[in-house]
């Protein structure tokens, strides 16, 4: 019996048919594309986008050149050179991300004692020429202090749960 | 019809031109308006194929170049056209360089003998079915020679492949068509649309299913669509036989590829289904004469458009569907299923046609 | 007039494909001028208004039988220096070959033409006339049993050249097509309810 049921479906190309009527379905189906650029999939707080250097309200650096981030970090991203400041705290002389080895992890952010490097909501950017993969400190003290508002309310979002 | 009227001051300059002069023009404006006019369908069948698959995939497809991205596949043309030709330096540089046109020519060169609308094609041979078969067959050598001037080792393998599959095809098909002009006791196309007349229910599609469906297989085969693409195979041999192929080289065997497949669901149009007859012209639905609806009854290029466009929409279909045969089972498929299946057919249609049952009076 | 030309032309293309053939150095070369010298002499079929054979000439011989030969040409490695050697030592063979033909071919052209129209005006037919009717007419009557024959031993030939390569050797392990596209997703796969368990 199942080996006839099987001679007419083979006969009646039954399978290729089910497939057929499976994509014809999908044909008519709403479609859920995000337009992207015109639209935007909704962002967690916890995004890991593009690294940020952080100050405290005060305008003081928070980061204090523990280099536990350069400790941490999987892909060795992270160069630190330190010295002590014109007020005699300990400063970093350069803090350097290369963005090319970085794997956006965020073990860094979850390493930094003071919430000084912290990874934003920045996806969208690019380089046009060699070296510019590298993210200085100016640079990223740059993006701390242009996206701080946006910055400071994730981590207060996030904060109950750490 | 003023614009025909408008330009009624052209008649006597026409009318003054020597015959032979006056058939050429005729001859090659046909030509000419068949050709712009099947490019212009590959371009948008480009564009339909890329919408049909994504749609089938729960995408939306190109829709950035104008509105719901109709005019992608002029961008894409411009992108191709402007690409360099690049040629490898140990390939046989003229049978690379010919390779393409020997692609595209037989598969315009085929459009001129398919019956457009009621006894009209380019070239109304007696021979047609013929010169159809004996054309589509010329068409794996663009394919082969592309694969062996390339002297690379994929595109000598995509051609390989591509050769075998042809050909075994071929051999299906041609049997499926000797089911066709046995049924319609013509080689015209023009003649054997005509035998179908009648409406849905009187094409060869019905009496002949089994070769129908073999005749639609084999050209998806034939044309090296999925999911009989080894010839291609991405995943395996990067592209086939193009590999080596860039610019417009690419952008002709594109062409060719699109418009063989328009060709052969014009074929299957015109063998099976009738071609340019209207599907309500029977007897069933004669009670619609003398109303508005007897428009749909009537005859007409925009049948064969309609049926042709339906059949292309199989092309996408299958190709959104089907995941990609093993080549093994491809050559089985083509010589122990196919060529059996037409040949039985062919034996039970020639017994109907001797026993005169069956809707063929010849 | 033009059609003399025409003639001519393809005469001239055809003869200089078919010493292309036997000339070029690559046996790739040589095929391709082997299927310009049978679409040449299709073309001129098509002159005498034989467009049955000119069309089957090119489906069978361009179309089938050369896409085949390519096909092997292109997969060997042949050199030419070695195929070379030999040419001295079969060329008598070779030309007592040649002599044999050219001999046939006058004998049926000089002596046998009695019966043959060898040379006659030819006379064109109108449009209703079909080449492929009267030849499919003579080939199914008066020349049934011939063509049957021939159809016999193209089958023979088929059937012949598929034993010589079948060869069963014992312990080969053959994959079964027809096996795998019967397996059945119920003959691989069992689908087990069980209720989730924890350590």
């Amino acid at each position: 019996m199942n080996s006839i049921t099987n001679a007419i479906k083979t006969l009646t190309l039954w399978e290729l048919l089910k497939g057929l009527q499976l994509t014809l379905k999908n044909l008519f189906v709403r479609k859920v594309t995000i337009q992207y650029p015109e639209e935007k999939t909704p962002q967690s707080p916890r995004f890991r986008g593009l690294h940020a250097l952080r100050r405290y309200p005060n305008g003081e650096e928070r980061c204090i050149a523990c280099k536990l981030c350069q400790a941490v970090c999987p892909a060795a991203a992270i160069t630190i050179e330190s010295d002590v400041g014109a007020d005699g705290t300990r400063r970093t002389t350069r803090y350097d991300i290369d963005l090319f080895k970085c794997i956006y992890c965020g073990f860094c952010e979850e390493a930094c004692p003071v919430d000084a490097i912290v990874e934003t909501r920045i996806f969208e950017y690019h380089m046009e020429n060699r070296g510019e993969n590298i993210m200085t400190k100016d640079k990223l003290m740059a993006v701390g202090e242009k996206y701080e508002a946006v910055i400071a309310a994730d981590r207060a979002t996030d904060a109950p749960y750490r | 019809m003023w614009p025909v009227a408008s330009l009624s001051f052209l008649q006597t300059p026409w009318l003054a031109l020597p015959e032979l002069v006056r058939y050429l023009l005729v001859l090659v404006g046909q030509i000419l308006a068949l050709t712009i006019v099947v490019v212009l369908c590959v371009a948008f069948l480009t564009y339909l194929e890329r919408k049909v698959i994504g749609y089938m995939q729960n995408r939306i497809g190109p829709n950035r170049v104008g509105p719901r991205g109709w005019f992608q596949p002029f961008a894409d043309v411009i992108k191709l056209l402007v690409k360099e030709v690049v040629i490898p330096s140990s390939a046989n540089r003229f049978l690379f360089v010919i390779a393409p046109l020997l692609s595209i020519v037989p598969a315009l060169a085929t459009w001129a003998v398919i019956p457009l609308f009621p006894g009209f094609a380019i070239a109304d041979i007696d021979a047609g079915l013929l010169y159809v078969l004996a054309l589509t067959s010329l068409g794996v050598y663009g394919v082969i020679l592309a694969g062996w001037a390339s002297n690379s080792k994929y595109a000598l393998l995509g051609a390989m492949r591509s050769a075998a599959q042809i050909v075994a095809y071929e051999i299906a098909m041609g049997f499926a068509l000797v089911g066709v002009l046995m049924a319609g006791g013509s080689l015209n196309l023009g003649k054997l649309v005509e035998a179908q007349s009648g409406g849905l229910f009187s094409w060869f599609w019905l009496p002949l299913f089994p070769l129908f469906i073999v005749y639609f297989v084999s050209g998806v085969a034939e044309t090296n669509r999925a999911p009989f693409d080894v010839a291609e195979g991405e995943s395996e041999i990067v592209a086939g036989f193009h590999v080596e192929y860039s610019g417009v080289a690419f952008a002709i065997f594109f062409l060719a590829e699109y418009a063989n497949m328009i060709l052969i669901a014009a074929l299957t149009a015109v063998m099976f289904w009738g071609g340019w007859d209207s599907p309500f012209a029977g007897p069933l639905l004669g009670f619609l004469d003398g109303t508005i609806l007897e428009v749909l009854r009537l005859p007409g290029i925009h049948w064969l458009a309609l049926k042709i466009a339906i059949f292309l929409f199989c092309f996408l279909w299958f190709r959104a569907t089907f995941p990609r045969y093993r080549y093994d089972q491809i050559m089985r498929l083509g010589w122990k299923v196919f060529i059996p299946v037409t040949i039985v057919w062919i034996v039970i249609e020639g017994a109907m046609a001797a026993l005169r049952v069956g809707p063929w009076n010849t | 007039m033009f059609t003399t030309f025409l003639f001519y032309a393809l005469s001239t293309v055809l003869l200089a494909a078919a010493i292309g053939v036997i000339t070029a150095r690559n046996p790739v070369y040589a095929a391709l001028f082997l299927i310009l010298a049978f679409v040449a002499s299709a073309v001129l079929w098509l002159l005498l208004e034989a467009e049955f054979l000119a069309i089957v000439l090119v489906l069978v011989y361009v179309g089938a039988v050369m896409v085949l030969f390519l096909f092997v040409v292109m997969m060997l490695d042949i050199n030419v220096t070695t195929m070379r050697e030999g040419f001295l030592r079969y060329a008598p063979v070779g030309a007592i070959v040649a002599g044999i033909i050219v001999l046939e071919l006058a004998y049926v052209i000089w002596f046998r033409s009695d019966g043959l129209p060898v040379g006659a005006q030819l006379v064109p037919r109108d449009g209703a006339y079909s080449s492929t009717e009267e030849l499919g007419k003579v080939l199914y009557t008066q020349y049934l049993y011939p063509f049957e024959l021939a159809g016999m031993l193209l089958l023979l030939a088929i059937v012949a050249a598929i034993l010589l390569t079948m060869r069963h050797r014992p312990g080969l392990k053959v994959q079964d097509v027809a096996e795998q596209v019967k397996v059945q997703r119920g003959d691989r796969v069992r689908m087990v309810q069980m209720k989730s368990e924890s350590e």
